[in-house]
């Protein structure tokens, strides 16, 4: 049972990495990236106490 | 005396020091930004920088991922944000809180005051212990929930995290903006007054607790937090080498219990255990492999 720890531990470090490499593609089909930037290009208001 | 100012002299900044920087002047390059009081816009800031760095200030090239996380909650569409998650995922996999130790301004700028030789705090544990999990709060409330169900009448939502709380905000947006154009100097009042008491209260902290901000409030943090254990950037701890001294843990500015969870969720990576090992133990490289790799691996490596 020991022995299988690194092996299961190397399993979930690719799943996850898997998985959110396929987030971003995802994100960037549908175009969220053009939201971030859309908000980050603007001074945020609320971000430096004003708004 | 003498000697004293020699060892000053000839003592080199640590490697996390000058990663630090180097990450700091990388992450905010725009430095004509701070001059002229405006922010950069080119195409870089639609990616997301892995560490808390307001996408307001106005030397940064990329955006801030906790804020872009709220946007994409709050906003019109109410669409699940696939790609700041998925980006946030990348760098929580692939490096955990090394982002904290090694990369994020505003961890460096607790270090530096940190270094103010003033008496230190210690934080009974019945007090920290639960404190700890105040930032998993902040992360979940003013991160996710309320930007994705408090919806104001425009029928989007606030930033609750970076309205309310970030600091970083205020040191790197709010301060720098305002120093260099009046008409905001105008605009600033009881939110701003709010946001410079927070940020205040968290300087003076840290002057007298090791990373007050990173132990208790970064919703950032938080999420790396999780997937420390599997990340590929990890720490190691040779046992057959451990002679149980307990350095490591005296010097981790983190309170890790190093000998028994070195890869735990508090574990920012910075590598002081490292440095104080006197049998070299402690390692810290990347695991790629499906075997365990051991810290004499890891040394033999490098």
């Amino acid at each position: 049972m020991k022995s299988n720890r690194p092996a299961a531990a190397a399993g979930i470090r690719y799943g996850l990495l898997a998985l959110a490499l396929a987030m971003i593609a995802a994100g960037v089909i549908r175009g969220e990236q053009l939201e971030v930037l859309n908000k980050a290009v603007r001074i945020c208001l609320e971000c430096i106490g004003i708004g | 005396m003498f000697g004293v100012h020699r060892d000053r002299v000839k003592r080199r900044p640590p490697l996390q020091r000058i990663v630090q920087l180097c990450s700091a002047v990388l992450f905010n390059g725009y430095a004509l930004g701070f001059r002229k009081g405006k922010i950069f816009t080119g195409r870089s800031k639609a990616v997301c920088v892995p560490v808390l760095n307001c996408y307001s200030c106005p030397g940064a090239l990329g955006s801030c991922p906790i804020g872009a996380l709220q946007t994409s909650l709050g906003g019109a569409g109410r669409r699940f944000p696939f790609y700041v998650l998925g980006l946030l995922m990348l760098f929580g996999i692939v490096l955990g809180r090394a982002v904290c130790g090694l990369l994020c301004p505003f961890g460096l700028v607790q270090d530096l005051l940190h270094k103010i030789p003033v008496p230190k705090l210690k934080v009974p544990p019945a007090l920290d212990r639960p404190a700890r999990y105040l930032k998993y709060a902040v992360l979940l409330v003013l991160v996710v929930l309320l930007p994705a169900l408090a919806v104001t009448g425009a029928g989007v939502a606030v930033p609750y995290f970076c309205k309310y709380l970030c600091p970083a905000g205020t040191l790197e947006g709010g301060i720098p903006l305002m120093l260099a154009d009046p008409a905001l100097r105008g605009l600033a009042g009881a939110l701003f007054n709010w946001k410079a008491l927070v940020l205040l209260v968290i300087l003076a902290a840290s002057a007298l607790i090791h990373r007050p901000f990173c132990k208790y409030l970064c919703p950032l943090g938080a999420f790396y937090s999780l997937f420390n254990r599997f990340s590929f950037y990890r720490m190691e701890l040779d046992k057959s080498a451990c002679v149980g001294c307990k350095q490591c843990e005296r010097s981790c500015p983190m309170d890790v219990e190093v000998t028994k969870n070195i890869n735990g969720g508090e574990c920012i990576r910075c590598g002081k255990c490292k440095a104080v090992c006197p049998t070299g133990a402690i390692a810290s490289g990347f695991a790629f492999g499906v075997k365990g790799k051991s810290a004499n691996d890891w040394r033999k490596s490098v």
